[in-house]
């Protein structure tokens, strides 16, 4: 048992190298609790297969020509609904003793939830994959190209870890992962579905309209469409990274804060 | 409080003062006082809720208190708290591995964090998996270990880098009497290589079995703090317990004694056994002297004696007169019960 002092002391990880090794946290459990994936596959596959063929031939006069609208609108879809996980996870997480222990340790203390929040950039990643995906095997074609589905898919992912903020201070707030994820659904059917995913907004009351046309979600939509159909403007992906740093600059220091507090 | 407890200043691993944590309108931590000394290992005693583990929280730097002041290896657990973490460990009440991970990557991911090379942590997480006898248990997920092991791959990770201080909140709750006594030794290793350990338990035979110190701690303060047997004198007495080869001379013993020391005896349950307290104003070899010479007058009196014991009260009986309960049923006279 001789072996088990160890005097020397490291220099305790930075801010970004506890971050990755927090991230590593994730993708392990992600490697060993795979099940937790069931909803990053379901969401996404469910969300592009049942509203293509549902509503394709009444809005659209064919499935086809409703795919090439509604695609890029699932993709965001998919995404922005599994965002509310990071805030579900964090809660789960607090509640077993392992976060004391982080928070007892010599680095940096929002690195646990930054690190969260990198590796929920895999799940991101994982469902945005599966919609452009299934979206080309049902015949969807991108005309803006591999940049402009790649350029899209990164203004996604952005737009998602900003939001996760929102859910990381949920999280925080609420006593249950089950509150947090029953929270996050209600905010997000009408915030996601209040929107130009499915439908143009001209075709909405004008109250519901003008609500659509400032929904952040109807910015997203808008840039992915113009970015994946090659007829994006600058304006378009401006809104979109406005909206982010606005969640951001909003909810990344209330999350803090109120983990400070925990 | 009957404190002893010496203040040799500058070398305290905790020292607190008034120490005061409000939830609601509870007072989990109503003024708590505690001079840990280094190189030891300290208890803190109490039932549950008594504010143990908030005070740990406390001097773990996760919970700043409402009132008082703590400093932990000279430093101020609120306006220092990184040179805090930076010395210290806790294992938490509750297992504080992450429970998806394997043994082998807990240690992984705390190396890493701590400070060591990719390299050098996974060759301190095999060191410490040896170490513990958990290298079997390298690659199975910390949930699916038995709790034994989880407390050890706990104790692990928190001398991942040895710390000066280590806080172990109740560490062998709910373990069975084996693994109990190999974690007690393990703790027993850590505090030889010169870490200082604070231990909450509301097990007093742990208490009795690794702390040099014990403070008693109920309702949120300090009751009592002292060495065990500076805890275990305060509370009184040294007891005396004598089983007669015949329990038809019980009667006549008992009286035996009562009249020639003056000193009250108790009918056991068993019938054959006496029990007596020695006050405690008597030194310890008066106590020797007495239960000697009561040898020698049973044995005169043709009283035989099959077992007999001299020795300090328990560690449950102490707690328990200090809590304000009784150790057992008191004797009580029957005019008292109405």
């Amino acid at each position: 048992m001789t072996a088990i002092a160890q005097r020397q002391r490291p220099a305790p990880a930075s801010p970004v190298a506890a971050s990755v090794a927090f991230a590593w946290r994730s993708l392990l459990k992600i490697k060993h609790v795979p099940e937790q994936l069931g909803d990053v596959i379901g969401i996404p596959l469910l969300f592009t297969l049942l509203f293509t063929y549902l509503f394709g031939g009444a809005l659209a006069g064919s499935t086809h020509g409703y795919l090439q609208f509604l695609l890029p609108g699932t993709l965001v879809l998919a995404v922005v609904f599994i965002t509310v996980y990071s805030g579900v996870t964090l809660n789960k997480d607090l509640a077993t003793g392992v976060f004391d222990r982080f928070r007892s340790l010599p680095v940096w203390r929002p690195a646990p939830i930054v690190g969260a929040l990198i590796g929920d950039l895999g799940r991101y990643l994982l469902a945005a994959g599966l919609v452009i995906g299934l979206g080309y095997a049902m015949g969807y074609r991108a005309h803006g190209g591999a940049a402009g589905v790649l350029a899209a898919l990164a203004l996604v992912l952005l737009f998602a870890s900003a939001l996760s903020w929102a859910w990381t201070a949920l999280g925080l707030v609420l006593r249950t992962p089950n509150a947090v994820m029953s929270i996050g659904f209600v905010i997000l059917f009408p915030v996601t579905f209040m929107s130009n995913v499915f439908v143009d907004p001209r075709t909405m009351p004008g109250w519901l309209h003008r609500l659509a046309g400032a929904n952040p979600v109807s910015h997203l939509v808008t840039a992915t469409r113009g970015l994946m159909a090659g007829t994006v403007t600058t304006a378009q992906v401006l809104w979109v990274l406005a909206a982010a740093a606005l969640l951001i600059a909003i909810f990344a220091p209330l999350t803090v804060l109120l983990y400070r507090r925990k | 409080m009957m404190a002893t407890t010496p203040r040799i200043i500058g070398d305290l691993a905790v020292e607190t003062d008034g120490l005061v944590k409000t939830f609601g309108t509870t007072r989990a931590v109503d003024g708590v006082d505690l001079a840990v000394p280094r190189g030891s290992v300290y208890g803190v005693l109490g039932p549950n809720g008594a504010g143990k583990t908030t005070t740990i929280r406390i001097l773990a730097t996760l919970l700043r208190p409402d009132a008082g002041t703590a400093r932990v290896l000279g430093h101020d657990v609120v306006r220092e708290a990184a040179a805090v973490r930076r010395r210290v460990s806790l294992t938490g009440q509750f297992a504080s591995v992450d429970e998806d991970l394997t043994a082998g990557e807990n240690l992984m991911l705390l190396a890493r964090l701590l400070g060591h090379s990719r390299r050098r942590a996974r060759q301190r997480a095999d060191e410490l998996l040896m170490a513990f006898g958990l290298t079997g248990a390298a690659r199975r997920q910390a949930a699916q270990l038995s709790g034994g092991m989880r407390r050890k791959l706990d104790l692990a990770a928190s001398i991942i880098v040895t710390p000066d201080l280590l806080f172990l909140d109740e560490p062998t709750t709910g373990l069975d009497p084996r693994s109990r006594s190999h974690l007690w030794q393990i703790v027993r290793d850590i505090v030889a290589g010169g870490t200082t350990v604070l231990l909450t338990t509301q097990y007093l035979d742990e208490a009795d079995h690794l702390a040099d110190r014990i403070a008693v701690i109920d309702h949120g303060r300090v009751i009592a703090a002292g060495t065990r047997s500076e805890l275990k004198t305060s509370v009184g007495s040294a007891g005396l317990r004598i089983r007669l080869l015949d329990r038809a001379q019980r009667d006549r013993a008992r009286d035996l004694i009562t009249s020639s020391h003056g000193i009250t005896v108790h009918d056991e349950p068993d019938p054959a056994v006496l029990s007596a307290r020695i006050p405690a104003q008597q030194h310890a070899e008066a106590a020797g002297e007495l239960a000697a010479h009561t040898l020698g007058q049973l044995a005169a009196s043709g009283i035989g004696v099959s077992d007999f014991a001299l020795g300090q009260p328990s560690l449950d009986e102490v707690f328990l007169a200090l809590t304000g309960s009784q150790p057992r049923p008191a004797p009580v006279d029957a005019g008292a019960i109405a």
